[in-house]
Parts: C-alpha cells; sequence; structure tokens
C-alpha cells in the first residue's frame, strides 16, 4: 500500500515538474533544425528548404512560466507572429526559439541564456524583464552578441555595453515626459504618486518624473507612497494617504494588476482622482472580471494600441488572437513583434544570414542601428542613439467607454 | 479622524490574515505539522468561487458553498496523499512535501487558469458606509470580514472544547500515542482536521478576495506566509491567539504604512514580531511546553 501511494507520489511530483517546463517545451518546434553544425546534421538540414540560406538564429529569453510569465509568454507571441510572416516572405529565414528564465535575476537567466548560445544563436532579442536582461547583457557583451531586449527598460542595462539595444522608453525618460504631459494639461493639480519600491521599472519611472516636476514647478503632494512585491497585497493605506492629502490626481507607475486593485478600492471609498499610468498600466482593460467601468477616464501613456484602425495593428491583433485563446495582444507583444522586424530589417541591410559568425553579426548590427530608422507597431520613425536607448514619441490614451481614445 | 480610517483598513487586512491564521494554527496544533500549502489552497477556493460566479452564472453564495466543497475534498486529498505516508517520519520531511504541494498547486492553477490575473468581484453587494461626511468610510467587506472572523474562531472554539471529535482532536493533540491507546482514530482525526482547515481557507480565499480583488495563481502565497507568522505571532497552536495575531499584524502593518514608512513597513512589523518573541516566545496567547528530557 505504501508502495502505491510512494508511486503516486512520484507522479504528482513528476507532473508538477513537467508544468514548469511545459510551455518552454513547446517552443522547441524547430529543435529538429538545430541539430549542431557537424556533416551528419548539415545533411538533414539539407532536406529542409532553408537549406539555400541557413537561418539566422534569434533567441529570446523571458519569464514563460512563474509570476510573471504573463509578459514572456506575451513577447513570445508577438515575436512568433513576425518570424512566421518574415520566413512566409521567402527570403531571408529565421529560425527562433525562447528559453524560460522565470525573470529570474541570476542563474537561471544566465542558463537559459547559455542553452540558447549551445543552439547557435546569433542574436539575442531579450531578455523580458529586466533583472534578467542585466544579467545576461553583460554576458552578451563578453560573447559579443547583438542584444535587442523588447522590453527590459532600465537604463542601467542599455548602459551595460555598446552592443546592447532597447525597444521600449527608459523608465527615466518615460517619467519625465508623464511630468511634461502633466504640465501641459493639469497645471494646478494636486499630485500624489504611488510606487512600487521593490522594482526597478516602477523606481526607475518615479525617480525621473520627480525630477522633472520639481523642474516644471508641479505641486506633487504625496511622493513616498510605496510598496513592495511583498507587502502588495494591501495598498488600501496608499489610496488612503493620496485621498487624505487632497490629491485630484494620481500618478501610478507600475503594472496593471496592483493598478486594478487600487482602482477597485479607490471606488469602494468613492475617491475620484484623475488615475495617470505608464506603459505597464496597458491591459488593464482585458483583465477578467474587471469592471471597465472602473478605469474611465483613466489615462495611460503606452506605444501601442490594439483597437488602433490601422492594418498593421488590426493584422497583428487578428493573427495574435488567433494564436492565443482569444486574448488580445498589449505592449509587449507589440514590442516583441517590432524587435524581430528591427533586427529582420537590420540583418537584410547589412546581409547577415545563417553563416555569418555572431561577433561579425554584431559588429554589423550595431553600424546598421546607429543610422537606421524603423516603423513598427509601437512607433515610427523609430531611432536608436549611441547608448542603444530608443527616440520614440510617447502617446498618451484616454480610457472612455471601455477603450482607449488617443488623448486630444 | 484619519487614524480611525487606518485603523479600520488594518482590522480589515488583519481580519483576513486572522482567518488564514486560524487554518495554520488549526493544523498545527493537531498534526504538528506546518502546512505550507495552505495558501495555495486559499488561491483554489477563491478561482473556483472565481469561476462558479463568472462562468456558470450562479449566485454568489452558491460559489462559496462550491469554493468549501473543492477545497475541503483537495485538502483532504491532499493530506491522505502527501503528508498521510509520511507521518511518523522526521517532521522535515513533511515539511519539504508541503512545500512540494504549494508549487504543484501554484502550477497546476497556471495551466488551467493562466497566469493572466483575474479580477475577483466582491461577495458583497452592501454599499460601503460613508461618516463625517464621507471622511470615514466602512466597507462592507470589512463588516463580513470581521464577522465572519470572530464567528469561525468561538465556532473552532466551541467545536475543540465541547464536540467529541474536537475532544478527540485535542487529545492527538497533546499525545498521539496516549489517543490512539484510548481508543481514538488519529489518522481519522487529522483527516478531519485537515478538512476543516481546507473548508476555511476556502472561505479565507472568498474573503481575501473581495478585499484584495486581484486573483493569480500566486495570490495566496505571500497572504499565506503572512498569516503564518500572525499565527506565530499569536501563540501558534492557539485558536484566540491566531485571531489576535492577524489582527495586531493588519494593525501594526497599517500603521507603520500610514505614519512612519511605507518603504520599512514590513521591517517595523517584523521588528515588533521578533521583540515580542523574545519576551513571549510562545507568542502572545501560546502555552509554555516544558520539554520534557
Amino acid at each position: 500500500m505504501k508502495k502505491y501511494l510512494a508511486l503516486l507520489l512520484a507522479c504528482l511530483m513528476a507532473v508538477s515538474l513537467f508544468t514548469g517546463c511545459g510551455s518552454s517545451g513547446t517552443t522547441e518546434t524547430t529543435a529538429a533544425a538545430a541539430a549542431n553544425e557537424t556533416a551528419a546534421a548539415g545533411e538533414t538540414a539539407a532536406a529542409d528548404d532553408t537549406a539555400a540560406a541557413p537561418a539566422i538564429k534569434i533567441g529570446l529569453t523571458g519569464p514563460l512560466t512563474g509570476a510573471n510569465s504573463e509578459y514572456g509568454l506575451a513577447v513570445r507571441g508577438g515575436m512568433e507572429i513576425a518570424v512566421a510572416e518574415i520566413n512566409a516572405l521567402g527570403g531571408l529565414q529565421i529560425e527562433f526559439k525562447a528559453e524560460d528564465d522565470e525573470a529570474d535575476g541570476s542563474d537561471k537567466a544566465v542558463s537559459a541564456y547559455n542553452t540558447l548560445k549551445d543552439w547557435g544563436m546569433q542574436i539575442f532579442a531579450g531578455a523580458v524583464t529586466t533583472g534578467s536582461s542585466l544579467a545576461i547583457a553583460a554576458e552578451t557583451v563578453n560573447d559579443q552578441i547583438f542584444m535587442l531586449t523588447p522590453s527590459a527598460s532600465a537604463v542601467d542595462v542599455a548602459m551595460t555595453g555598446s552592443n546592447v539595444y532597447q525597444m521600449c522608453f527608459t523608465d527615466p525618460n518615460q517619467g519625465a515626459s508623464a511630468a511634461e504631459l502633466m504640465a501641459e494639461k493639469w497645471p494646478d493639480a494636486t499630485i500624489g504618486v504611488i510606487y512600487d519600491s521593490s522594482d526597478a521599472y516602477s523606481t526607475g519611472i518615479r525617480d525621473g518624473f520627480l525630477a522633472k516636476a520639481e523642474e516644471l514647478g508641479l505641486n506633487v503632494a504625496v511622493s513616498d507612497a510605496s510598496f513592495t512585491a511583498d507587502n502588495k497585497a494591501d495598498l488600501s493605506t496608499q489610496v488612503t494617504q493620496c485621498k487624505d492629502a487632497g490629491c485630484d490626481l494620481v500618478f501610478l507607475p507600475f503594472y496593471y494588476t496592483e493598478a486594478a486593485q487600487i482602482l477597485t478600492y479607490a471606488n469602494t471609498i468613492g475617491y475620484k482622482p484623475t488615475f495617470f499610468g505608464c506603459d505597464g498600466m496597458d491591459g488593464i482593460l482585458n483583465v477578467e472580471g474587471f469592471d471597465t467601468a472602473l478605469a474611465e477616464g483613466l489615462v495611460l501613456m503606452t506605444p501601442f494600441d490594439a483597437n488602433a484602425t490601422d492594418d498593421a495593428t488590426v493584422s497583428f491583433v487578428e493573427q495574435f488572437k488567433a494564436n492565443n485563446d482569444g486574448k488580445v495582444p498589449n505592449q509587449f507583444a507589440a514590442d516583441g513583434y517590432d524587435v524581430i522586424y528591427a533586427l529582420y530589417n537590420a540583418c537584410v541591410a547589412a546581409g547577415i544570414d545563417g553563416n555569418t559568425p555572431a561577433d561579425e553579426a554584431c559588429a554589423l548590427l550595431q553600424e546598421q542601428f546607429a543610422t537606421m530608422s524603423v516603423d513598427g507597431l509601437t512607433g515610427t520613425g523609430m531611432t536608436w542613439d549611441e547608448n542603444g536607448m530608443i527616440s520614440k514619441a510617447p502617446a498618451a490614451m484616454v480610457v472612455t467607454d471601455g477603450v482607449y481614445v488617443p488623448m486630444g | 479622524m484619519q487614524i480611525i480610517q487606518y485603523l479600520i483598513n488594518g482590522i480589515s487586512i488583519g481580519a483576513v490574515y486572522a482567518i488564514i491564521a486560524l487554518g495554520y494554527t488549526m493544523v498545527y496544533g493537531i498534526a504538528k505539522m506546518l502546512n505550507f500549502a495552505h495558501g495555495d489552497v486559499i488561491m483554489v477556493g477563491a478561482y473556483i468561487s472565481f469561476c462558479v460566479t463568472n462562468y456558470l452564472g450562479l449566485p454568489s453564495a452558491v460559489s462559496v458553498v462550491a469554493a468549501v466543497v473543492v477545497c475541503t475534498v483537495l485538502g483532504i486529498t491532499i493530506e491522505g496523499l502527501a503528508y498521510k505516508p509520511l507521518r511518523g517520519t522526521p517532521g522535515l520531511a513533511v515539511l519539504i512535501t508541503a512545500i512540494g504541494v504549494s508549487y504543484f498547486l501554484q502550477n497546476a492553477a497556471q495551466l488551467i487558469w493562466s497566469s493572466s490575473p483575474k479580477n475577483f468581484t466582491s461577495i458583497v453587494t452592501m454599499d460601503p458606509i460613508s461618516l463625517m461626511d464621507g471622511q470615514l468610510v466602512i466597507t462592507g467587506e470589512v463588516l463580513l470580514t470581521v464577522c465572519v472572523s470572530v464567528a469561525v474562531m468561538v465556532g473552532l472554539t466551541f467545536f475543540t472544547s465541547k464536540t467529541r471529535t474536537g475532544k478527540a482532536m485535542r487529545a492527538v493533540s497533546e499525545d498521539r500515542d496516549a489517543a490512539q491507546l484510548m481508543g481514538i482514530n488519529v489518522n481519522r482525526t487529522i483527516s478531519t482536521t485537515f478538512a476543516i482547515g481546507s473548508a476555511l481557507a476556502a472561505i479565507a480565499g472568498v474573503l481575501l478576495c473581495s478585499t484584495v480583488p486581484t486573483l493569480m495563481p500566486t495570490t495566496g502565497s505571500m497572504p499565506g506566509i503572512r498569516a503564518f507568522t500572525a499565527a506565530v505571532f499569536g501563540g501558534i497552536g492557539s485558536i484566540p491567539g491566531a485571531m489576535l495575531g492577524g489582527v495586531l499584524l493588519g494593525i501594526i502593518e497599517t500603521f507603520s504604512k500610514a505614519y512612519l514608512s511605507t518603504q520599512f513597513s514590513d521591517a517595523i512589523v517584523f521588528s515588533v514580531l521578533i521583540i515580542i518573541l523574545l519576551v513571549k516566545p510562545a507568542g502572545l496567547l501560546g502555552k509554555q511546553v516544558q520539554e520534557k528530557v
């Protein structure tokens, strides 16, 4: 009897192990083609239609499981669409592989990166989160592998090396643009800031915002209402602080998960200031069970609007929904999509293909990124500065009747 | 006026900690094990309630009953499959297994419900009571949570001191071998404890998510750990202690956020905990057990 129970237990543990890596397993659809460059493998690959010009190997690491998998899965979904579109064009082919780093800033991220290197990755299109990106960026500098992160927005990431580029805004820049927008639209508002002090993204935006707000002479009444990843279960105190200080504009530089909580609580106690969010707020309208009426009037700065009616966005949203059980893509997915296209354009322009060694590709891509301009889902005419930070216009949206409307 | 509002906020989250802590303390007091999967049973309870109201369109009362039933069955199953075979082994083995069960539940929830957050619709439909021209707001959730946690505490105290099964539980808690010799079915008593603990977890899950609406596979883990702290604070194994510990923890947390520093609130909460445990090692209401050599 005991033996059966032990067996059952073993099975349970095994199943739980599978749940851990299930999603990363599914990405290895191209694993057969990923065999090494041995003669035998070359023979089998020859049977493939990509044999004429070997595909470029682009790798991604991101949280595909765990608490932050929302972001990793979105980026991966966006990238897969871009890869499929590009490969359908014929011409230069891309082989794409995603590895799970669980948004871990240490060994897990680096080992995921090493797995991709063993696979023969030429260009690194990650990582999704700042912590992992910082750990991996140092490695890419040593290896001279070009890195373009879709969503790691800390300044430190881009500053790690000349081969590291960002697709999203840096945090302080985003905070500064938020302050500029407020100075323009609500010059007399009493402003409250709630932020996540355990998160580099949130703290970076808040610091950039406060510096700019002081410069512009904005009235910031509450600037230190913070929470951490460990105590965010209850955010009522922070909301009460803003309410007591008479804030009529509350800046929420963090992700929509916590923002949904704040909007709900503020509504319960009848506190109705203008809430102002950043790109991490994107996605709040798609939270299952969230009453979108609570977000009415919410202002957010996001480079991507899933409701936009231009052809590129419409087609992207349709494909993403079809691949992801009807889920609406957020900004992370759009950033991922743009990363693949930016890399593809640069590779075509520089004549990089599957035979180019990673370090050569890195040097060529740096030349390209210094001068090129990209149009994508998250902006038009996007360029990069010498540090690898992107320059694109932030767009402010207001939630009106449950959809984003560009702010006038 | 402000101070009273913070007090109400503190009691609100504290009462949720208290209900979770009651589950911890029951299982620890009787089975002498730390069930670290308790927080994740809470999460499952909240998901069940969410699904029943949002997908099946049934009233919230039905969803609570469904959550309690599913969690009770889940609790008994976990106990039977994961903990019972380890009875009699060193405590560490069970502890590690409990952590394993916790991971299993989180990952299973992620497979079933995905990692994207869901917004739990509060089961309370009452409008908040507004006093002093809206300076003071008492939400229906606060009232419900406080009432339920007091009721649960009184109910559990009555159950363990007056009923036959409750007495058997206390006997098992005091001396497992002696209880067995007296003809008490230890295995069944411990299973019953898990059933009660898990039913409490389901109620706690619904109340937690009514107060804090974000529902994710990791929703239960942090409140679970806080509630465990609260149980230790109040004296683990003591039913009124869990209640007191939970409410105090919530109040200290809210006040340190409001008046001292939001950044250091955790440091302050845990410093208070350490000081109290230095003065009273068994917790506020815990019994000092003499170790016989």
